[in-house]
């Protein structure tokens, strides 16, 4: 097979996997700082595709335009669930935590079955069809265009989170809950941002990968089931590994399917979520807890 | 006096007694048109089809078929249908579990599912409860193999349409004058998918076809992303692709050979997806020019104009297809064997289905009639293309109304 083909796909397969990784990052920085695991994530990227798809459809209005828009309704949309349902949760056992979010999840998907009925639906951009060629190496213009906007939207989170007051704040929260209390921060108000920003981050994926994959109302779960994979093996709570876990899922996906078959990229995403259990439990960047 | 009282009360004259007798015997022989009358209401139909997850664009569309039904089956004075709908998901466990409740909720017949894995499980539950169950569309070969009294299939199974498909393509050729000398096969990994694939080594061989099949994909029917299965199929330098897909990654695996830059000779698909109204109206000028070989429409049959009218005037805009044709032919079906059975009976419907002989119908071939298996063996394939958004016929010769376009003209040509 010609050394094109491998590039081409491994390209592909990393433009996806930063997109997956941006995904995941909302989840990890949710269960970082909250401690709550997320179950209705993927569902919550499908909210923010379906916007997308309907401002396309109504207006003519360019996902990747509407990014920053749709990403803030997303972080609205968090922050209210957070303060309003997930808050009075935060002392109650992880099981009831995991049946109120997974609650949500089915809530959401049968409220966009009613809304937008079960057909795939997608947007067609001007450049959907594009793809650049370099040499003899071809990258999907919209994959492209996808990647690069995760790895902005990532820099921006990084950046909050290491050098303003508010991010610090929510470090601060995310070090000890207790100590936060004692200092005086508005803890519960800074677990909303954290689950706002979260939200935001997946409604920034979700825009980026309406131009790559159709949505359909239950395409939430299998999400929510790969930003597990991803931060688990990338290390539940960091941010760099979220991203790394991404690009590793999305290449492992395309290279396993052009070595192997197409039909077991799952499989073998699936056995790098073994082996990272097996051999570094902590995940590829997540750190060794202290018991 | 007293007997004479009582003689008369009673008053069971010779006279009252045959009267009596009389009127028991035109109670007792009509009693039987009673209980016809009874059952003569509408036969309720299940129809089980997959509504929502990935196969949902395709199960609608067969909803269509499903909607034209009533005022056909009146015209050709045939019982009516009461229709009782249900929605398998796209999911085998589903469906069973849907086909047990229809019949746990009344249902005298079962239809459906549009799926081979779907419809399978509905066969053995139909099976179990002694319902009978006509298949709209499933081509899995064992699931009319496995000495079933109440499944009975009006579709090609896999070799079947293989074997048409080898004809036409063949015929198709040398229409054209020019071939191609190899081809990749793409195929989904579901149940279909995987009887097509295992039954062509066995059928293509007899054939003599001009093209070798050079590497054989497998991918899930699910796939949002079907880049690395076109980057495959493109490194072999295959000349054609010969697909089994479904809709959803039709319309995927053409965006892809759009942004890999690559067109091939031919696109031969065996299967769904290629010609539905949505991969047409989704990809606009990109969707010409793919061929299927299909189990389709006799157009020169008088009741596929009818069905091609009723559609248009049900769903302005939309192209009859082999979704409607076969969904519709199986409720033709079940509504022709209720009126010969005279009973909802489920032995007398499914014996009534068994001695089914209907001339006047849609699909190519001399008319529907089921085998000792419960399978059409005598249906025929035909080979159409798309064109400016409609679907033209270009084999069989007896059933074409154009001449094919061979190569198709490349996605890069198109503007």
């Amino acid at each position: 097979m010609p050394l094109e083909i491998y590039l081409n796909v491994a390209i592909g397969g990393v433009l996806t996997g930063l997109v997956y990784g941006l995904m995941a990052l909302g989840l990890s920085v949710i269960f970082g700082v909250v401690r709550v695991v997320n179950f209705a994530h993927g569902e919550m990227m499908t909210i923010a595709m379906y916007i997308a798809v309907t401002l396309f459809s109504a207006f003519h209005l360019d996902p990747l335009v509407m990014l920053v828009p749709i990403a803030a309704v997303l972080f609205v949309f968090g922050y209210a669930l957070q303060k309003a349902l997930i808050n009075p949760f935060i002392t109650r056992p992880e099981h009831s935590q995991f049946l109120l979010l997974v609650a949500v999840a089915i809530i959401m998907v049968n409220v966009l079955l009613i809304l937008f009925g079960p057909d795939a639906q997608n947007v067609q951009t001007s450049y959907s069809y594009d793809s650049f060629q370099i040499g003899p190496v071809i990258v999907d213009a919209t994959k492209a265009y996808a990647g690069l906007a995760a790895i902005v939207v990532a820099v921006m989170l990084f950046a909050f989170f290491q050098y303003t007051h508010i991010g610090t704040a929510i470090r601060a929260c995310a070090d000890s809950y207790t100590g936060a209390l004692v200092v005086g921060l508005d803890v519960k108000h800074l677990y909303a941002l954290t689950f706002g920003l979260g939200a935001a981050c997946v409604g920034a994926a979700g825009v980026m990968l309406v131009l790559i994959v159709d949505v359909t109302p239950p395409l939430g779960p299998a999400y929510t089931l790969l930003a597990f994979v991803i931060v688990i093996t990338g290390g539940l709570g960091s941010m760099p590994g979220a991203l790394i876990g991404g690009v590793l899922i999305g290449l492992t996906e395309a290279m396993a399917g052009l070595l192997f078959t197409p039909s077991a990229k799952s499989m073998f995403a699936f056995g790098i979520l073994v082996l990272v259990l097996l051999f570094r439990p902590q995940g590829i960047m997540g750190k060794r807890s202290a018991s | 006096m007293k007997r004479k009282s009582h003689s008369s009360a009673a008053g069971v004259s010779r006279r009252t007694f045959t009267a009596g007798l009389g009127a028991a015997g035109f109670v007792a022989g009509t009693a039987p048109f009673n209980i016809v009358r009874a059952q003569g209401g509408p036969l309720k139909v299940g129809v089980l089809l997959p509504r929502s997850g990935y196969q949902a664009g395709i199960g609608q569309d067969c909803q269509r078929g499903v909607d034209v039904t009533a005022g056909l089956l009146k015209d050709l004075g045939l019982p009516e249908l009461q229709f009782m709908n249900a929605d398998t998901e796209t999911n085998v466990d589903v469906a069973r579990s849907r086909a047990e409740k229809l019949i746990g909720e009344g249902a005298q017949v079962l239809m459906g599912a549009f799926d081979s894995g779907q419809s399978t499980a509905i066969a053995q539950v139909a099976e179990q409860k002694g319902i009978p169950y006509v298949i709209n569309i499933a081509a899995a070969p064992p699931i009319t193999e496995q000495g079933y009294k109440f499944v009975f299939r009006n579709f090609p199974t896999a070799p079947m349409i293989l074997r048409d498909a080898f004809l036409n393509q063949k015929e198709i050729f040398a229409a054209a004058g020019s071939a191609p000398k190899s081809a990749v096969f793409l195929h989904v990994n579901d149940t279909f998918g995987t009887a097509m694939s295992k039954a062509i080594p066995g059928v293509m061989p007899k054939f003599e076809m001009p093209y070798k099949i050079l590497e054989t994909i497998s991918y899930d029917p699910a796939a949002r992303d079907l880049s690395v299965e076109i980057s495959k199929a493109k490194a072999t330098g295959a000349e054609a692709v010969i697909l089994v897909s479904r809709l959803n990654d039709a319309i995927l695996l053409t965006r892809e050979m759009v942004k890999q830059r690559w067109s091939p000779m031919a696109i031969l698909s065996m299967g769904p997806g290629w010609y539905e109204d949505q991969y047409l109206k989704t990809l606009g000028k990109l969707s010409d020019g793919p061929l299927s070989f299909v189990p389709w429409y006799d157009p020169n049959k008088p009741l596929s104009k009818k069905l091609e009218d009723a559609l248009a005037k049900a769903h302005p805009g939309v192209n009859l297809n082999t979704n409607h044709v076969y969904t519709f032919e199986a409720l033709l079906v079940a509504a022709d064997a209720y009126k010969r059975a005279g009973s909802a009976d489920p032995k007398a419907l499914a014996d009534a289905i068994r001695a089914t002989n209907i001339t006047n119908n849609v699909s190519p071939g001399p008319g529907i009639q089921f085998d000792a298996k419960g399978q059409n063996d005598k249906l025929l394939g035909s080979a159409i293309q798309n064109r400016g958004g409609k679907l033209v016929t270009v084999a069989p010769k007896v059933a074409a109304n154009a001449k094919v376009e061979l190569p198709m003209k490349p996605y890069d040509k198109r503007s």
